[in-house]
């Protein structure tokens, strides 16, 4: 436990330079530089004109979808893992315990190719 | 090294070749398209059917596998039979409902497959990871069909409620098995039992607090008053096939799944839930009795119905014996026979090719469609419980375990309120059969829900003649819960 | 060891500023951007716990997929957010005192909290308390053999994932012409390429 702690020590270092690096950065432009805002220096550009409409455009539901088989296929990889690691252990029973989850999920990868799901456009 | 032995699979069989039916099903689907939606449909059900005489072959008392995470007894046998029945009427009814409405397609009763096996692993449940999987597996399914009709903006809504309730209640549930699991150590029901029943340090507040939010977890489940606010607008936002797969099926599993969870690992804090189900079952019954007064969509008439029924059910559960159990048993097989048919009736309700759902429309339907209305009524007298249909044998077992119990507030409040109850489904009968008549509504039917109807109805009608098979079937299923 | 405290008390009071501003924040897309930062300090909380493994599937699973997935929504939506929040005072009372019963309870159960004496002999895999192997190995000497079920179960919970996501979101579009890599591979010269003769000044 504490062994293992230490070595997450430089990330912890890291991760204090970087913020300490990115938090002077921002602070010291703050502080330092010169600071006179107006209405028209903060409004969005838009190429001179008025700016029309949100900036926020509505997404694609076929994004999502994509999204969410990726979930799928990304959570099927995070059990790999293990797996992977003790498989001179787990036997015969482990190694196709695996097969078969993973068969499970070609069943839905075959699905979803053959409808057409992955396609775009 | 892992020591395994496939023969030891065999109390799973029955699961495993759903599942597997499900996939290959799946495959023709994709390949076929979706003309082969109708031939997709009566496969599952053919799957249902041989799943159903599976379960009889392989379960035993005590009967064990996957290293004692699912139990596949008397009790379960029961259920599942039931839950499957459940399911394959509702899909039955809902193949020429989804062809009348374009809206046929072939994953449908792959969901429903998928679904009916998350309840066969609740039911099967012997461990608390075991139940969340399976409830998942079977909640996910759920919310897809209650949405499945994703142009109508009610459906969505239907199946998004449902989604974001169902979410906030299996959190709960999961909270309350990690405290349960923090103190015992295990999530195995019969190590639970034990753990629990041998504590030297009484009942702590930590348990205590984890088993209020695993009972509210499954109540919810169960769609049991406080936390039944979901139920009317899925119940009214679902396709009809649906909502009556919704009341029929999962709430089989989810009661059987309460039971098993409250008697087995729980068994010795039986004074603790007692109060919770006590309280819960009035309450039902109550809010099933009154909110459902001012109704007039049938649907979320039949929602409220369905959580007065849920009320009575508990009844049983809330005895805690053998005789509770067993009553409980034979009321939910009851109550899915008559919801059901109830709501093939309400699939017939028919106008100019779209579904009509209040309960003016039913007027003067003794006048336009005789044998429609005679049916609707066999069923709305059950669910009111007049004596010689079926609906009161129900009402009468459950009264009869809490009243040996010493429960003799709630049959006696369960008395009133289904006094109460019986006011709105006597109602119906009376728009039928003394109403003006409005326009007729479309005939025919289609065969295969006036089969559905008939054969409910005749149930509902003739238990009295021969309800020997039922109350023993139930009696054991009930007796192998408590171990012997 | 002091180190350890340091950094314990600095994630989780990150973690619990993050997750106040994914509810505060006026911007779904920062609030989901919090979310992210919570996640991050949770999986270093992990960390700091010895649960390596886990920490890791947060940040890949969670950050790398679910954060998306959320982002996605949050822009797929097309509401008026500063509409939405007209009713967040109304309900802010509600809110606050369920909030404050959980935490009362939490209090209770902590204070009084007991482990069951029974519970060291109801554990059964206790190898990994014993610290001889590494988390991900751990789950992978049972998660594959004695739990099996709850396994393949999550397999079948996946696919049925897939299957509602196609059946409630994929709509099949007429007159999409899709790639057809059999044709193109099968694809010869003399389908495609002709030759003629051209007169000059008379054009094909």
């Amino acid at each position: 436990m504490e062994a293992m702690l230490t070595e997450y020590l430089p990330i912890l270092i890291f991760l204090g330079i970087a913020v300490g690096v990115a938090g002077a950065a921002i602070g010291a432009s703050y502080i330092v530089a010169k600071q006179r805002p107006d209405s028209e220096k903060v409004s969005a550009y838009e190429c001179g004109f008025e700016a029309f409409g949100d900036a926020r455009a509505r997404f694609d539901v076929r994004f999502y979808l994509v999204a969410i088989l990726f979930i799928i296929f990304d959570l099927e990889v995070a059990f790999l893992f293990p797996w992977a690691i003790t498989l001179g252990e787990i036997g015969l029973f482990g190694f196709w315990s695996m097969i078969v989850f993973l068969g499970v999920l070609t069943v839905g990868f075959i699905y979803e190719w053959k409808k057409g799901a992955l396609e775009w456009e | 090294m892992y020591a395994f032995n496939v023969a030891s699979l065999i109390p799973a069989l029955p699961e495993i070749f759903m599942a597997i039916s499900g996939m290959v099903l799946l495959m023709v689907g994709v390949f076929r398209g979706d003309r082969s939606t109708r031939a997709v449909s009566w496969a599952v059900v053919a799957v249902f059917i041989v799943t159903a005489f599976l379960i009889s072959r392989v379960s035993g008392p005590g009967v064990l596998t996957f290293d004692g995470m699912f139990i596949a007894d008397g009790f379960a046998v029961f259920m599942k039979q039931l839950a499957l029945a459940g399911s394959a009427l509702a899909l039955i009814m809902s193949i020429g409902f989804n062809e009348r409405e374009g809206i046929a397609r072939f994953e449908f009763p792959i969901l429903f497959l998928y679904a009916t096996l998350g309840m066969m692993l609740m039911i099967s449940a012997n461990d608390l990871l075991a139940l969340y999987v399976g409830l998942e597996l079977q909640s996910l399914c759920l919310y897809v069909v209650a949405a499945y009709r994703r142009d109508d903006l009610r459906s969505s809504e239907a199946g998004l409620k449902y989604f974001v309730l169902g979410a906030l209640s299996s959190g709960m549930l999961l909270y309350g098995m990690s405290m349960v699991y923090g103190f015992a150590g295990t999530t195995r029901f019969d190590t639970l039992f034990e753990v629990l029943s041998s504590s030297e340090v009484g009942v702590p507040v930590g348990v205590l607090v984890g088993l209020v939010f695993i009972a509210a977890g499954l109540a919810f489940k169960v769609s049991a008053v406080p936390f039944h606010m979901w139920t009317p607008d899925v119940y009214e936002g679902a396709p009809t096939p649906v909502t009556a797969f919704f009341a029929a099926a999962p709430k089989v599993a989810a009661t059987a799944l309460l039971v098993r969870v409250m008697i087995g690992p729980f068994g010795a804090m039986f004074d603790q839930w007692q109060q919770i189900i006590v309280f819960v079952s009035l309450a039902s019954m109550a809010l099933g009795a009154f909110a459902a007064i001012n109704q007039s969509n049938i649907k979320r008439l039949m929602a409220y119905s369905s959580i007065g029924h849920i009320g009575y059910a508990l009844v049983g559960l809330a005895a805690g014996d053998k005789a509770g159990v067993g009553g409980l048993l034979v009321y939910m097989t009851i109550y899915v026979a008559m919801g059901i048919g109830t709501f093939a009736c309400i699939l017939c309700m028919r106008r100019k090719g779209r579904m009509v759902e209040n309960i003016s429309d039913l007027s003067g339907l003794a006048r336009t469609n005789p044998a429609l209305a005679l049916a609707f009524a066999i069923f709305m007298f059950s669910m009111a419980g007049i004596p010689p249909l079926a609906g009161f044998f129900g009402k009468f077992f459950v009264f009869k375990a809490a009243i040996q119990a010493g429960l003799y507030t709630l049959a006696i409040i369960g008395v009133l309120t289904s006094v109460v109850a019986a006011f709105y489904y006597l109602r119906i009968v009376k728009v039928m059969y003394f109403d003006e008549p409005a326009e007729a509504l479309e005939r025919p039917v289609g065969t295969t829900l006036t089969v559905v109807i008939g054969a409910t109805a005749l149930f509902t009608l003739l238990l009295v003649v021969n309800p020997g098979p039922l109350l023993s079937g139930a009696a054991v299923a009930a007796v192998s819960l408590f171990g012997g | 060891m002091i180190i350890y405290a340091i950094a314990f008390y600095l994630f989780a009071a990150v973690a619990v500023a993050s997750g106040t501003m994914v509810v505060a924040a006026r911007n779904p897309v920062h609030s989901v951007l919090f979310l992210i930062l919570a996640f991050f300090n949770a999986a270093a909380l992990f960390v700091l716990m010895g649960a390596e493994f886990l920490a890791m599937v947060l940040i890949i699973v969670y950050v790398g997929a679910v954060a998306v997935l959320f982002l996605f929504v949050v822009m797929m939506l097309d509401i008026n957010f500063a509409e939405l929040r007209q009713g967040f005072m109304r309900y802010l009372p509600v809110g606050a005192l369920i909030g404050l019963v959980l935490l009362a309870e939490l209090i209770l159960i902590g204070g009084t909290w007991v482990f069951s004496p029974d519970a060291e002999i109801a554990i059964s895999d206790k190898f990994y308390m014993s610290g001889e192997v590494t988390n991900a190995h751990a789950l992978g000497l049972v998660l594959y053999t004695k739990y099996a079920y709850l396994f393949q179960t999550a397999g079948l919970v996946l696919l049925v994932a897939m299957i509602g996501a196609i059946v409630l979101t994929f709509r099949s579009r007429p007159g999409v012409r899709r790639q057809k890599i059999s044709a193109q591979v099968g694809r010869r010269v003399e389908d495609s390429v002709e030759l003629r003769k051209v007169k000059s000044r008379e054009g094909v």
